[in-house]
């Protein structure tokens, strides 16, 4: 896959604050109003409007900050950063420069080998969102007209900077996904990527595998899932790949991901580069960041990712690679640990089990949300139950979880309903396998010729009309008898 | 008895109106006249909000009859300067971006107006966006001076001290980024005052240099300056520059008395530059206060004349960003027959905005790009601090300043139009006192070639009552903000 090149990767992520209200307005922070309904003075930047810091989006990074193992600085300062577009209302961003409210963090990824990672947070910054603009045709350039909505304008966002860490797109995608675990953990932000609550720009360079130096970089805008991102890193690197081996060289420039074509295009060289203008914002005179809010939003901080991890490989052995899965949600680590209280830590590895294969594909399959778990923790561990004490088989268990899924009973009540209790009445199944074996002369004939094969295939009977019910073991002890039997009888 | 009404001050308006020996329609109406009879000379109002002034007299009426609490500016009418937000009224800030600009919201300070039972009867000229110190500057004709129709009021507030000193309103607000107040109020014969930075909300102002704005009031004596000071000022949650600190009391002694207070004489504003005229006036009013018992004595404010450089990149630099919103999208002018948004952007704003406004965006744009940034921007604020530490310690040993407002009286109209770098130096003594975000007052003081002259008093930060009690004290002794402009005498009515 490298060909003896090396990727390397700086994400600038882009995160919506879950707050009631906008960073430094009144004004409703939601999505899907009406257009140009959340608006006001301020956040259309009327002439005389002022904003003012909502101490909420102060907390919400602080505790990104404390979640992503950054340091804090003691003073929110901001800067405004100028320039031009429509849905910016006051001509320029506020943000922040010199000092941002977070630095020197990091996030541990789990890769699928099981082996960690470190990716290292240069800083997360707190800053307004723009609004959005509506083209009337299929892009802006062809577009008649353009309507804005000022909806999102003033929404709290942070942007979130990591060290040039990155090696693959696979560690990007691991790194997007652990981010959002977290920040969804902390209830920072709703990270619904569909809804533009989390977007993405890619800084991207390549260079021969063991280079000191880093390549030039070009930076991927418009990216927005974890999906598009990962592609967007494959296309990029091979793209300038390709460019160093037929003697070219790389540009610094600005890239648009088109994903629908599968290709990055130029938005701007770095001549182009736009001069923003940063000076400091006056009308938000620097305030102190108090210890004492510090200290609140930390003891605030739920168990995060990693810690779940440690907990679930510590208390139940389960593997790092699981642990991580089962972790990627706060709601698939609360009805894992309900299961297990429910059915015993002795059963803590079936749970996972039973999590990660069937329900995860199960509701994969279905397109549920963690919100949306279709079984409770009490109906597997029921179902468990079952399974333990030989009620039923795992293959019956299987049809019992997907009939759970569509109902609110219990195990024990559909395996009554649906008559699915296992048999290991001894007498019934060897008068079954007796009768297969009478009513079957082909087979017998190549079991007499030494294929012993052909006892897992009177099984495989048996179970077919016991339509599932059998236990396995006693089928399989029964059938061989009754193979010998007949062969003894001849 | 009427006919007089427009010569009461603020405070003797509001006791009459209380004690009911006059209705607020009978008050709204009279100045409505006033204005209606004074305006062709002077050109001091862009808006008179004539229909919305007689609801609000009617209104305030009624309370008065049903004998409920009235404000402390009940039944006095008050014009605001066309860079505060008035709700449902046209908002133009001097611009023809803004001609028919009508904004959907109250400034603080209006709001507190408005809750104190004034009668908001007009919106006034000004210098496009405050940019300016002649009132040249507005897009839609420049304000008179009333001692002389020929001459400049000053700026960028022109209309709002135009309209004080003609007996047009008893009261005005205006707004001061580097003497656009004190300035006017001086050139035409009246007190203005420029509140202590934080002081006064500047919510619904729109900004020119965000961290040297403040709003403030003109009036005719300092009582009623004073009196208007306390009703806008104190906290605003929704500006965060405001100081969390309650609204002002001022109050006056029976008797005026300066004895032991310490003024200091800045050597560096009685320099090269003063008319001499006007520097006998400020001897003359040294005399007056020294004779009330107060010490003078010169002291040295030595990073001073640097100020007006540094003010000359801060201002801009804020200005270049705050006029940003002016963008043609959302409000105001919007250029027509352009191809795309950025031909929309250039033609709205080249239409929009006067010469002089292009000229400071220009100039802030510069200072703030990245290459150039130290070397403008940077160290223009290590100037502003150095200023403002001049003051911190002259007031170690004085209680105020003496210096003079402007350095000569009201020109000729038309006299600067190509010379900005004059007209910007006529601030060289107000610009420092908002770099260092200071009180100051400006009280007449005389005249020199036959028009008025201000004498400028600076206090210590948030000590703004007892700055204004000793301009009070000044006034009680003087009378020359008794004397009445040419353009009353002549007008009649
Ligand atoms: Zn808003």
């Amino acid at each position: 896959m490298t060909n003896g090149w090396e990727t390397v990767v700086g994400l600038e992520v882009h995160v919506e604050l879950a707050t009631e209200t906008k960073v430094w307005c009144g004004c409703k922070n939601e999505f899907g109003a009406e257009p140009n309904t959340n608006v006001c003075p301020v956040c259309l930047a009327l002439p005389g409007a002022l904003p003012v810091l909502n101490e909420r989006a102060l907390e919400l990074i602080i505790k990104a900050g404390l979640a992503l193992n950054c340091q804090i600085e003691r003073v929110a300062s901001f800067h405004r950063k100028n320039y031009f577009y429509p849905d910016l209302p006051t001509g320029y961003q506020i943000t922040q420069f010199d000092l941002p409210l977070c630095y020197d963090g990091y996030v541990e990824i789990t890769k699928a080998d099981g082996t960690s990672k470190r990716i290292r947070i240069e800083r997360i910054h707190l800053e307004n969102d723009a609004g959005k603009l509506l083209h009337a045709g299929d892009d802006v350039a062809a577009a008649h007209s353009s309507l804005v909505d000022f909806n999102r304008a003033g929404v709290p966002l942070i942007e979130i900077v990591t060290k040039p860490d990155i090696r693959s797109a696979e560690e990007a995608g691991l790194f997007l996904n652990k981010l959002r675990s977290i920040l969804k953990y902390t209830g920072v932000s709703d990270v619904k990527m569909e809804e533009g609550s989390l977007r993405c720009d890619i800084n991207i360079s390549v260079r021969p595998e063991g280079a000191a130096e880093y390549g030039t970089r070009c930076e991927l805008k418009n990216v927005n899932s974890v999906a598009h991102m990962m592609r967007a890193i494959e296309y990029e690197a091979a793209r300038q790949i390709d460019i160093i081996t037929a003697g070219g060289v790389v540009e610094q420039e600005t890239r648009s991901w088109r994903n629908d074509r599968g290709v990055s295009v130029l938005l701007r060289t770095k001549e182009d580069a736009e001069d923003y203008r940063y000076f400091p914002e006056p009308d938000l005179p620097p305030v102190a960041v108090a210890e004492e809010l510090v200290g609140k939003v930390r003891a605030s901080l739920p168990e995060l990712p990693d810690a779940v991890i440690e907990r679930l490989m510590g208390d139940y052995g389960l593997s790092r690679y699981d642990a991580s899965l089962i972790a990627t949600e706060r709601e698939y680590v609360t009805w894992f640990d309900e299961a297990v209280e429910l059915a015993g830590a002795e059963q803590a590895k079936a749970v996972a089990n039973w999590q990660l294969n069937e329900l995860f594909r199960i509701m994969n399959e279905r397109g549920f949300g963690p919100e949306q778990i279709p079984v409770t923790p009490n109906q597997l561990a029921g179902l468990l139950k079952l399974i333990q004490d030989g009620t039923i088989t795992g293959k019956i268990a299987k049809d019992v979880f997907e009939k759970m899924v569509d109902s609110d009973l219990d195990a024990a009540t559909i395996v009554k309903r649906e008559g699915l209790t296992q048999v290991s009445d001894e007498d019934s199944l060897r008068e079954i396998a007796r009768r297969l074996v009478a009513e079957n002369p082909g087979p017998v004939q190549q079991w007499i010729d030494g294929k012993e094969t052909v006892a897992q295939w009177f099984m495989g009977q048996v179970m077919k009309e016991t339509r599932g019910r059998a236990n396995p073991q006693v089928a399989l002890k029964l059938v061989i008898e009754a193979l010998n039997e007949h062969t003894a009888e001849r | 008895m009427h006919d007089a009404l427009y010569n009461l001050s603020a405070t003797e308006l509001n006791r009459l109106f209380v004690r009911g020996q006059v209705s607020a329609v009978e008050i709204a109406e009279a100045f409505l006249a006033r204005i209606e009879a004074v305006e062709p000379r002077l050109h001091a109002f862009l808006t008179v909000t004539a229909d919305s002034a007689v609801e609000t007299a009617r209104e305030l009426d009624a309370k008065r009859a049903a004998g409920e609490p009235l404000g402390p500016l009940a039944g006095v009418p008050v014009a605001v300067k066309d860079n505060v937000a008035v709700d449902g009224v046209r908002m133009t800030c001097g611009s023809k971006m803004l001609a028919e600009y009508v904004i959907p919201y109250d400034a603080t300070v209006v709001r507190r107006l408005k809750d104190a039972g004034a009668i908001i009867v007009g919106k006034t000229n000004m210098d496009e966006f405050a940019m300016g110190s002649s009132g040249e500057n507005s897009a839609f004709g420049t304000t008179r001076n009333p001692w002389d129709t020929a001459r400049v009021p000053g700026g960028s507030s022109s209309g709002s001290a135009a309209s004080v000193a003609a007996r047009v309103v008893p009261l005005a607000i205006g707004s001061d980024t580097g003497g656009s107040i004190r300035q006017p109020a001086a050139l035409t014969g009246i007190v203005g005052f420029k509140p202590t930075y934080g002081y006064v909300s500047r919510y619904g102002l729109a900004a020119l240099a965000s961290s040297l704005d403040q709003i403030g009031p003109f009036a005719r004596d300092v009582h009623d300056a004073a009196r208007l000071f306390s009703i806008i000022a104190g906290y605003d949650p929704l500006d965060s520059t405001s100081a969390d600190v309650p609204a002002p009391q001022p109050e006056f002694p029976s008797e005026p008395d300066l004895k032991g207070v310490r003024f200091g004489m800045p050597r560096e504003y009685f320099g090269e530059g003063i008319d001499a005229e006007v520097k006998a006036r400020l001897d003359e009013a040294v005399a007056t206060l020294q004779d009330l018992g107060a010490e003078v004595e010169e002291c040295s404010l030595p990073h001073s004349k640097y100020g007006l450089q540094a003010y000359y990149v801060i201002l801009p630099a804020e200005a270049s960003a705050n006029l940003a919103r002016f963008d043609g999208v959302r409000y105001g002018h919007r250029a027509k027959d352009v191809a795309d948004v950025a031909e929309m952007y250039v033609k709205t704003r080249t239409e929009g905005f006067g010469h002089e406004v292009k000229r400071r965006i220009m100039i802030g744009t510069y200072v703030l790009s990245s290459d150039v940034y130290d070397k403008y921007y940077k160290k223009a604020q290590q100037i502003r601090t150095l200023v403002a530490r001049d003051f911190d310690r002259v007031f170690e040993e004085f209680d105020a300043l003496i210096t003079p407002t402007s350095p000569e009286v009201a020109w000729p109209l038309g006299e600067r139009h190509d010379d900005p770098i004059r007209t910007y130096a006529a601030d060289v003594c107000t610009i420092p006192v908002n770099l260092a975000g200071l009180p100051a007052v400006s009280v007449p003081c005389g005249f020199a070639h036959g028009l008025p002259v201000g004498l400028q008093l600076v206090g210590k930060r948030f000590e703004d009552s007892r700055l204004l009690q000793f301009a009070w004290a000044y006034q009680q002794v003087t009378e020359f903000h008794k004397v009445q402009p040419p353009l009353n005498t002549e007008g009649g009515r």
